[in-house]
């Protein structure tokens, strides 16, 4: 045992603010990145979720639902990857909660480290799960009769899309995090918001076979967009509005949460 | 509230007139500390005197309602990033991350406090072998015992090697002999050189680890000193004996009268104190034995807190008719 070691100088070095959010921000990310990998039910959530929506779709409800022109594997497979990058934000929700409730988020605070970057790594392990979801609802769309005709340019849009959607909604569910009072809300509480919000939308039946007041929010929220704007790039259904909508929104939502969550944040620590 | 060092460059910490509510329930009523440089302060209290909130302030999580609180130098609030640079922090509850092994938990650290990755690497090294973390160091934390995550967890605010520790409650929960160890490397802490403030509900936690004990209770400060003249205050140790018989009760109550002792007669409790220990006992068993009185047992305990709070708040009758007899 070397005592003398506790007094071995260790001086910190010197960077801008700037670096020092993105260094920190890279070790939470790391971190919340290490969790995907070491914790069991997370990897199979990634992979049974995506799977078992699109099975029970497909050959379920599939049958029963008239989509025109298009296959019901085709029309389908925007709304189930739309979907799923959407519940895959939940793990923001339940992990930030985590940290929340446990010890180490005053550790973290009681440290040099810029503030945002807890979140903003718990944000950044969403991407990741959200890639291999992503590759996975590819995978299991191909096996169910999906057949794109999309474009490699097509492609990226719906790749960057995707990526922009999942940080406006990880966001939106990093506040989620924040506000819920125990961890058995943080697993409930993006569901409730969530399961509606992709039903009420493109995502499984057309919209117009919905009545008024439900139509007419299916038609203009943002999912639906997002939804309607990838399965024209993939399969070539009409675009219309809904790309610069999709984005325009993503943006809008992204702009709104991250004040929000930096203000909660703070806000949590003088409780 | 008389302070022990009065230059303020020798203080680590100094706090002045600290207040703190939480919506409208007063938890800090203006409470002043001066921790001497490399010394160990213990704030002893029960649960809710406000221990956790005072340490939660100084190490810049909450911000105080009023007074004034300087860590090595800094202003709490004003300068809440030089504080932090200075400060390593062990909560009540081990902050470890589960999943991450115990290497890896101590090597973010190292890099969130700013360290170079080498120094990072060496600090991890140097801390594991000291907390003899070494062979579980690639093991997952969330296989660790208990004790194993709390000298983790001590080891992670020392990673940066920072002149004050903050220590909320380090051996609640903890088995005897994870305690004992605990309060090795605490001392050894001290004897390098770092300047400890930690929390405690166990006199003889403060006993054994601090130069200064600072009595807190309903979140102001009842009494402070070295644990000698605190004890001096509380009294000194106790033998407990209880008489066989009810009848002989009165006649060994009278036998040792003289000696400052407390008597519950409906169990045959005679607490005597022994201010000179064996000596004590001795005349005792000397004089029971001469009045032919018989006891059932004997036992010697320290002052506990209780004896502490029971002195210092005053609240002497606790519904148990004991009634204290002074010489």
């Amino acid at each position: 045992m070397s005592e003398m070691s506790l007094l071995a100088p260790v001086r910190p070095e010197r960077h801008s603010d700037l670096f020092w959010l993105v260094s920190d921000s890279w070790i939470m990310a790391k971190r919340s990145i290490m969790h995907i990998i070491r914790s069991m039910d997370q990897v199979l959530s990634l992979i049974l979720f995506p799977i078992m929506f699109m099975l029970l779709n497909r050959y379920v409800l599939g049958g029963a639902i008239d989509t025109g022109d298009v296959s019901y594997a085709n029309y389908l497979f925007a709304g189930i990857l739309i979907q799923t990058l959407a519940f895959g934000a939940n793990y923001t929700t339940i992990n930030l909660a985590v940290d929340m409730k446990e010890g180490i988020v005053d550790r973290f605070r009681s440290l040099p480290m810029s503030s945002s970057a807890l979140i903003i790594g718990h944000i950044a392990a969403d991407l990741v799960r959200n890639v291999i979801s992503g590759i996975i609802i590819v995978l299991a769309g191909l096996a169910v009769g999906f057949r794109p005709n999309a474009s490699a340019a097509e492609w990226l849009y719906v790749i960057g899309l995707a990526l922009l959607f999942t940080l406006a909604i990880s966001w939106l569910s990093a506040i989620l995090g924040l506000l819920v009072k125990s961890l058995e809300a943080a697993q409930w509480v993006g569901f409730v918001l969530i399961f509606p919000l992709t039903f009420v939308s493109s995502a499984f039946v057309p919209t117009h076979t919905m009545p008024g007041a439900i139509r007419t929010f299916a038609e203009n929220q943002p999912m639906t967009h997002a939804i309607n704007a990838i399965r024209a790039w993939l399969v070539g259904a009409p675009l219309g509005d809904s790309a610069w909508l999709s984005v325009v929104w993503s943006i809008a939502l992204i702009a709104v949460s991250v004040p929000i969550t930096s203000w909660l944040f703070r806000r949590h620590s003088v409780q | 509230m008389a302070t022990p060092y009065s230059n303020a460059a020798d203080n680590a910490i100094v706090v002045r007139n600290l207040q703190k509510s939480f919506k409208d329930i007063k938890v800090l009523h203006g409470i002043d500390i001066t921790v001497r440089r490399g010394s160990i302060l213990a704030l002893l209290g029960p649960n809710g005197a406000g221990k956790t909130t005072t340490i939660r302030i100084l190490s810049t999580l909450l911000p105080p309602d009023g007074g004034e609180a300087r860590v090595n130098g800094y202003d709490v609030v004003q300068q809440a990033c030089e504080v932090r640079s200075s400060i390593g922090l062990t909560g009540q509850f081990a902050a470890v991350d589960a999943y991450l092994t115990g290497e890896e938990n101590l090597l973010m650290l190292g890099r969130l406090y700013r360290l170079s990755r080498a120094d990072a690497k060496r600090r991890t090294q140097e801390l594991l072998e000291q907390f003899d973390l070494v062979d579980a160091a690639r093991r997952p934390v969330k296989t660790y015992s208990g004790g194993m995550k709390r000298r983790l967890d001590l080891a992670m605010s020392l990673i940066a090697a920072p002149p004050i520790i903050f220590l909320d409650e380090p051996t609640t929960g903890l088995d005897p002999r994870s305690r004992l160890s605990m309060w090795t490397l605490i001392k050894q802490l001290a004897n390098n050189g770092t300047t400890i403030l930690l929390t405690t509900q166990y006199m003889d936690e403060a006993d054994h680890l601090a130069d200064w004990i600072v009595v807190i209770d309903e979140g102001r400060v009842i009494a402070e000193g070295d644990a000698n003249s605190l004890k001096a205050r509380v009294g000194s140790d106790h033998v407990d004996l209880i008489i066989s018989r009810n009848s002989s009760f009165t006649l060994a109550q009278e036998l040792v009268n003289g000696q400052q002792m407390q008597a519950n007669p409906e169990q045959r409790i005679l607490s005597i104190a022994a201010s000179d220990g064996a000596a004590t006992i001795k005349r005792v068993l000397q004089r029971f034995e001469e009045g032919q009185i018989e006891i059932e047992s004997l036992t010697m305990r320290r002052p506990t807190l209780d004896d502490v709070f029971l002195f210092l708040t005053g609240n002497g009758s606790n519904g148990n008719a004991k009634e204290i007899i002074h010489e």
